[in-house]
């Protein structure tokens, strides 16, 4: 009996809690697995901003779109440091965003398979933060931008340590 | 005789089974186990690797002589030396060099021809037996000292079918005990990460890589296990919420917690003795380490430095952390005293040092130093300088963790491709493979010496 009454009572606490932790959940975005670079036709509405646009204007918008999500910014070995050709790219995705004010980006950090994987996770949110700020300073809203690291966990090209020490903004 | 009744914990899924042996401690003669404990002798505590003990672990007696017994007898014999031989102490003599069958001739002191075994340079020799019984299985073991010519210990165990490869480590306890007048690490358990169900999640093997459990099932990247000096709870860094957030999970199941601060929240590491916890958190905007609770409540900030602070060692006594720091351009590493928050600088040599580990003994480091482009573990003096590399021309080698007892470093490997879990004594000699799965393993975590849970 007695162990009944303390089951019934950890059911009250608990399901307010999970009701509680639900919410929570909901609030956040979710940063999503990594996604294809290919870009996704049904999330077309959130970067066609006029009506007026024609055909080959949407052509070039996804070409736009495809190029932000596949273009990465690359680092030097141990560095968060963004150098001119980073810099670059950096400058071209901040113009995207000016035209694409309503996309929600998550600004992944990533580095190559040697050292550690703890201090490469957080090397790769040094990096990821590093393009965050840079596209802020250059007017994107940050409140559209999100960074999460995977460190030396999703290598983009297992043979070429330099391919891997990048950062990838993908777009939710 | 005495007979003690007691129960041995094994872990089954998480959990608890309680097996009852029966352990007789045999009183042979006046001879018994403690009436020569104290004369440490045996293991030389400056070199013990350079200078093995050779053993003779000849095949164990099948007393009444099925079928059955034999099998078991021979399994048990070689688990024996198996196990003797993994602490690095023992060079185990093959059996074919041996004059004489003990599994024939006889198993106790009078049955012994102790010429026979100095002859071919034995200095210990283990004599058993099996009696299987039902399904009861009844085990003796004999500890001889050759040059002496004297029983140091004999010990007589009984229990179900499936009891004995604990019989058989309880009596290398036995003999570790005897010699070194410590309990060794046949008791402890590894932790690490491995990606056999296609994520990397964690799993808890015996301290010889038997019986790995899957312990986390978080289908996301999961890593960085770190035991509480009771072995009760492993914190540990998961993807499961999509970023890197810090659990803290009791073993038994029962309660847990979660460190989901915005940014990554990485390293963890328990203060001995105390349910606190440090680890690596950045929502603040730099990656800093934090003193915690065992509920994961953020005490106060260590750090108060600019650039990346992770992977946190304390010393045994609790009294100082290493860690790593980019304070200074690139990953070194540093200790801080606890009491007064003091910081120096422990590594000079090399630009990439990592993955620090504070050996028990709380004299030594160890940790991972990249050398033009090489990976290795290396041991430093725990007050600086001295570095010794342990690891070399073996692919990347990584993430160190220490046998309780400190004799035995786990580490991870990619000398044979993949990365998988390797082992060797605190003096680099004796690498071999510790876990046979499929898959990569890495992030070994050694336990407490005793776990309970």
């Amino acid at each position: 009996m007695k162990k009944n009454i303390w089951l019934r009572l950890a059911v009250l606490l608990l399901i307010p809690g999970m009701l509680l932790t639900v919410s929570c959940g909901k609030k956040k975005a979710e940063p999503s697995a990594p996604q294809p670079v290919v870009s996704d036709e049904s999330a077309s509405s959130s970067y066609d901003d006029g009506s007026s646009r024609g055909a080959d204007d949407a052509a070039v918008t996804d070409a736009d779109r495809e190029r932000f999500t596949s273009e990465p910014i690359y680092f030097a070995f141990d560095s968060a440091s963004i150098d001119d050709a980073g810099r670059a790219v950096v400058d071209s995705k901040a113009a995207y965003l000016k035209n694409n004010t309503q996309a929600a980006v998550v600004v992944e950090g990533h580095c190559d398979e040697r050292g550690t994987n703890e201090y490469n996770i957080a090397l790769g949110d040094r990096r990821a933060n590093a393009v965050k700020n840079l596209l802020v300073d250059l007017g994107a809203d940050g409140s559209k931008l999100t960074t999460i690291s995977y460190g030396e966990e999703r290598l983009a090209d297992p043979t070429n340590h330099d391919k891997n020490r990048r950062v990838q903004c993908v777009i939710e | 005789m005495k007979i003690n009744m007691f129960g041995m914990k094994k872990i089954g899924g998480l959990k608890k089974v309680l097996v009852a042996v029966v352990l007789i401690h045999m009183a042979l003669g006046a001879l018994t186990g403690h009436t020569v404990a104290g004369e440490y002798n045996y293991i030389s505590i400056s070199n013990p690797f350079m200078n093995k003990i050779p053993i003779a672990v000849p095949y164990f007696s099948a007393m009444s002589g099925n079928a059955d017994e034999k099998k078991i007898a021979r399994e048990a014999s070689d688990l024996l030396a198996e196990t003797l031989e993994f602490t690095g102490f023992f060079k185990v003599i093959d059996r074919d060099a041996f004059l004489e069958d003990p599994s024939q001739q006889g198993i106790v002191t009078s049955r012994i021809n102790f010429k026979n075994w100095r002859t071919i340079g034995a200095e210990l020799l283990i004599t058993g037996g099996v009696l299987v019984s039902s399904d009861q299985v009844e085990m003796e073991f004999r500890l001889f000292d050759i040059f002496k010519e004297k029983l140091l210990i004999g010990k007589r165990y009984k229990g179900n079918s499936d009891d004995t490869r604990r019989m058989v480590r309880r009596f290398a306890k036995e003999v570790i005990f005897q010699l070194t007048g410590k309990n060794g690490i046949f008791e402890s358990k590894i932790a690490f990460v491995s990606s056999t169900s296609g994520s990397k999640e964690l799993y808890i093997c015996d301290f010889d890589g038997y019986d790995p459990i899957k312990i986390t099932h978080k289908n996301k990247l999961t890593f960085s296990p770190a035991w509480s000096s009771d072995g009760r709870y492993i914190a540990f860094t998961s993807y499961a919420r999509g970023k890197a957030d810090l659990y803290i999970k009791n073993l038994s199941g029962k309660r847990g917690a979660v460190v989901d601060l915005p940014g990554v929240n990485l390293s963890p590491c328990w203060m001995p003795g105390r349910f606190e916890l440090v680890a690596s958190l950045s929502f603040s905007g730099d990656q800093e380490i934090y003193l915690l609770t065992g509920t994961g409540k953020i005490i106060k900030r260590l750090t108060n430095q600019w650039d990346i602070d992770v992977s946190p060692s304390i010393s045994p006594d609790g009294g100082q952390m290493a860690f790593v720091s980019r304070r200074s351009g690139g990953p070194q590493l540093y200790v801080m005293d606890m009491g007064s928050g003091s910081v120096r600088r422990l590594t000079f040599q090399g630009n990439y040092n990592t993955s620090p580990s504070w050996s028990p003994a709380g004299d030594k480091i160890a940790f991972v130093g990249m050398v033009s482009n090489a990976i290795d573990i290396y041991v430093m003096d725990a007050k600086g300088g001295g570095a010794i590399q342990l690891t070399h021309n073996t692919g990347d080698n990584e993430s160190p963790s220490w046998s309780p007892d400190g004799n035995l470093i786990a580490f991870s490997s990619t000398r044979e491709g993949r990365p998988k879990v390797y082992v060797m004594t605190s003096f680099g000699t004796d690498q071999r493979r510790l876990i046979a799965m499929t898959g990569e393993q890495s992030c070994p975590r050694w336990s407490p010496s005793e776990i309970d849970y």
